[in-house]
């Protein structure tokens, strides 16, 4: 059977174009073995570096895939700096969500979200907040910002859009080689 | 290409470019008829389409303001997504998986098979499997389905495989690569399956039909069909004596246009098409159009469906090739012993990565989720698809505050399902399981109802006026040159995919029509 490279396929030299080109920038920092500042969310208009990294907290112990870096839960979750620049609503529901999350965690631990140690912890005070539309809204957007990272794909053994390459009737569409006969 | 006057009170205008619309339009356009298609979505030509999930989504489907309601898990998870359905020239055709299958003939005789079941609403259809099988014939031959005509199937990817060795070693026997209207050979001037996958988002190569590159041109070749698209019709008008006159619709530019007509045919689809004869209410009609049975919008079905998913040790890699591309079918019989009436089918089917995070568990989060997810490209798949009960409180109504950007009330869908189909549904979950642990299937996941695809019965036929909306044509009952050409005429819904059946009455209805012209009935 012909299985998926799972390594990125991103070109190191694309790197260091500045950080205008978020998405797959923060990526490829990462496939290129280059690690990753704080720096990357100094460059927040409007949300503050802490409640984008509660974020990237949150969407990891939302959806944990642990051979995804943080730089794609990054990509995931910048967005809402832009989202909130625009709409004083969004804004409001992030900083007054992570403030109550941050609370949940203090209440129980004395500790911000962003530093209680265990996963399971976490994923409990996340539990508490599940039906608030805060969690509702970044979970759903979620769901679609991960998952839909074409740089994300490989990693699950995922090829994408196929047609360019005259579909799979050459590339293994019945290349199954395990079944026992029926 | 022809170009008809809005004044031209000598055409047929149908509503709608999918399976029926599409398909009647040419039928018409062939024999001579002057036809006006009035498309709600854009031209987008197959070559355009794109093979990605979600931007294929915002390219092709019908994504304008509904609401729900009902017990139904979509109306929680997708509120305002009841279907998933296409808002483009070739309507849904673009987006179906191509399997052409026919009704049994117990299938459009279900009251009498089936009896008296508490909450259902069943009826038999006015029409006989023995009346359609000539129509079916056509349709095949015009869609060019495998294990038709003396084509081949087509061959069977890894899902497939999968799907079959493990039906194999439950014992089922009627397994194979379906009844597809996809070219496994070159036919019609098209050229065969790719095995590009991604046939949810369009055929970029053109080897499955669809009305887009297959009727539509064909019917344009002949000088008599003019299609527009970016036309949403809003409103039917009638005259005094009762008889429909023309519609009123949004041309591309937001404008309102009156386009006269001599019939007038709907197919927008279920939801889309009961939502018109509602808005068309009228002092004459104050209930809608074609409406005194009370039955426009009710009876709503979707179908029983559900999917397996299960992940195995080794590779799959189901994505690759057909979507749709083999079938159990030995569970599509009725056999009430189960616990249930009607059938079901077993489709392989396979959704990318995008979608399947959207739909294996909506809402759901954390390790266990996540888990799943990671098992991917060792995942093979099935959707379940059976026939489910025509509820009278199955409903697409015209939602009291919502409207859209003409000031028109929004369809509103109602759904709860029957106990008939949450029997079906849980037989169907056990025997998906069964096939993929038979074959060493490590964890198996049921997986929730999608959005609908096969919406149905929302202007059913019937023998009787005052059981249905149309008769055993689609005209209407109560306006002899009013028209319904879709889905929505299904009396009841059958175990398998509807496409072929749409098509066939598309077929059969445009040689009604074009008779009683002749013959200036209408």
């Amino acid at each position: 059977m012909r299985e998926v490279d799972r390594r990125s396929k991103y070109d190191r030299r694309v790197f260091l174009k500045g950080a205008a080109t978020a998405v797959p920038t923060v990526a490829i920092a990462t496939s290129a073995g280059l690690t990753i500042s704080d720096a990357w969310a100094d460059d927040a208009t409007t949300l503050t570096p802490a409640t984008l990294k509660t974020l990237v907290k949150m969407a990891r112990d939302i959806y944990p895939h642990d051979f995804l870096a943080d730089s794609y839960y990054i990509t995931a979750v910048k967005p809402w700096d832009g989202k909130a620049v625009k709409d004083p609503a969004i804004k409001s529901l992030i900083n007054d969500g992570v403030i109550r999350l941050d609370q949940e965690a203090t209440d129980r631990h004395k500790i911000p979200y962003v530093q209680v140690p265990w996963e399971a912890d976490r994923v409990a005070l996340l539990q508490r907040i599940e039906q608030t539309a805060f969690f509702q809204k970044v979970r759903g957007d979620l769901v679609v910002s991960l998952y839909n990272q074409k740089e994300v794909w490989p990693k699950f053994g995922y090829e994408g859009s196929s047609a360019e390459y005259g579909g799979y009737l050459k590339r293994g569409f019945a290349d199954i080689d395990w079944l026992p006969k029926a | 290409m022809a170009k008809f006057d809005l004044n031209d009170s000598g055409v047929v205008v149908i509503v709608g470019s999918g399976a029926g619309g599409g398909t009647l339009g040419n039928e018409l356009a062939q024999k001579g008829m002057k036809v006006v298609i009035l498309e709600a979505g854009p031209r987008v030509e197959n070559h355009e389409f794109i093979n990605d999930e979600w931007d294929s989504f915002a390219q092709l489907a019908w994504s304008d303001m509904r609401t729900t309601s009902g017990s139904w898990r979509v109306a929680k998870d997708f509120p305002n997504l009841p279907a998933w359905i296409v808002k483009a020239v070739g309507g849904s055709t673009t987006h179906w998986a191509g399997a052409s299958l026919r009704f049994d003939e117990h299938e459009f005789k279900t009251r009498s098979t089936y009896g008296g079941i508490p909450g259902a609403n069943l009826l038999d259809w006015p029409i006989t499997l023995a009346e359609m099988k000539p129509y079916y014939a056509k349709a095949e031959d015009k869609m060019g389905v495998t294990r038709t005509n003396g084509i081949p199937g087509l061959p069977g990817n890894n899902n497939f495989k999968v799907l079959e060795a493990g039906a194999r070693k439950v014992g089922y026997k009627t397994v194979h690569t379906g009844n597809m209207a996809i070219n496994s050979e070159p036919r019609d001037g098209r050229g065969s399956c790719q095995q590009i996958g991604f046939c949810f988002q369009g055929c970029k190569s053109g080897a499955k039909w669809s009305t887009l590159y297959t009727e539509i041109p064909k019917g344009e070749a002949t000088g008599n069909l003019e299609v527009r698209p970016n036309s949403m019709v809003i409103k039917i008008e009638h005259d005094q004596s009762g008889k429909v006159t023309g519609v009123v619709y949004a041309d591309e530019s937001g404008a309102m246009q009156r386009q006269k007509a001599r019939v007038v045919a709907v197919a927008g689809n279920s939801i889309e098409s009961p939502r018109l004869l509602l808005n068309s209410a009228s002092n004459m009609f104050p209930d809608g159009l074609a409406n005194s049975s009370g039955q426009v919008g009710r009876n709503y079905m979707r179908h029983m469906t559900g999917s397996v998913y299960a992940s195995f040790e080794k590779s799959v890699h189901m994505y690759r090739g057909t979507t749709m591309a083999g079938i159990i079918r030995d569970e599509s019989r009725n056999d009430p012993s189960r616990g249930f009436v009607g059938g079901y089918e077993m489709e392989t089917l396979s959704i990318g990565l995008p979608f399947m995070a959207a739909f294996l568990n909506p809402g759901a989060w954390g390790r266990s989720f996540t888990s799943a997810m990671e098992g991917y490209p060792r995942m093979a798949g099935m959707w379940l698809v059976g026939e489910d009960m025509p509820q009278e409180t199955n409903r697409v109504t015209l939602d009291p505050k919502a409207k859209d950007k003409f000031g028109m009330p929004v369809a509103s869908v109602h759904f709860d399902d029957h106990p008939n189909d949450l029997a079906m549904r849980a037989h169907a979950y056990k025997q998906g399981a069964a096939v993929y642990e038979a074959v060493g299937a490590t964890v198996t996941y049921p997986t929730p109802p999608y959005p609908s695809t096969h919406n149905l019965g929302t202007n059913r036929m019937s023998e009787k006026a005052r059981d249905g909306v149309v008769n055993k044509y689609g005209q209407t009952h109560d306006i002899k040159n009013l028209f319904i050409s879709d889905g929505s005429q299904f009396t009841s819904g059958a175990a398998c995919n509807p496409t072929l059946t749409i098509v066939s009455l598309a077929i059969r209805q445009a040689d009604h029509i074009a008779g009683a012209m002749q013959r200036k009935e209408i």
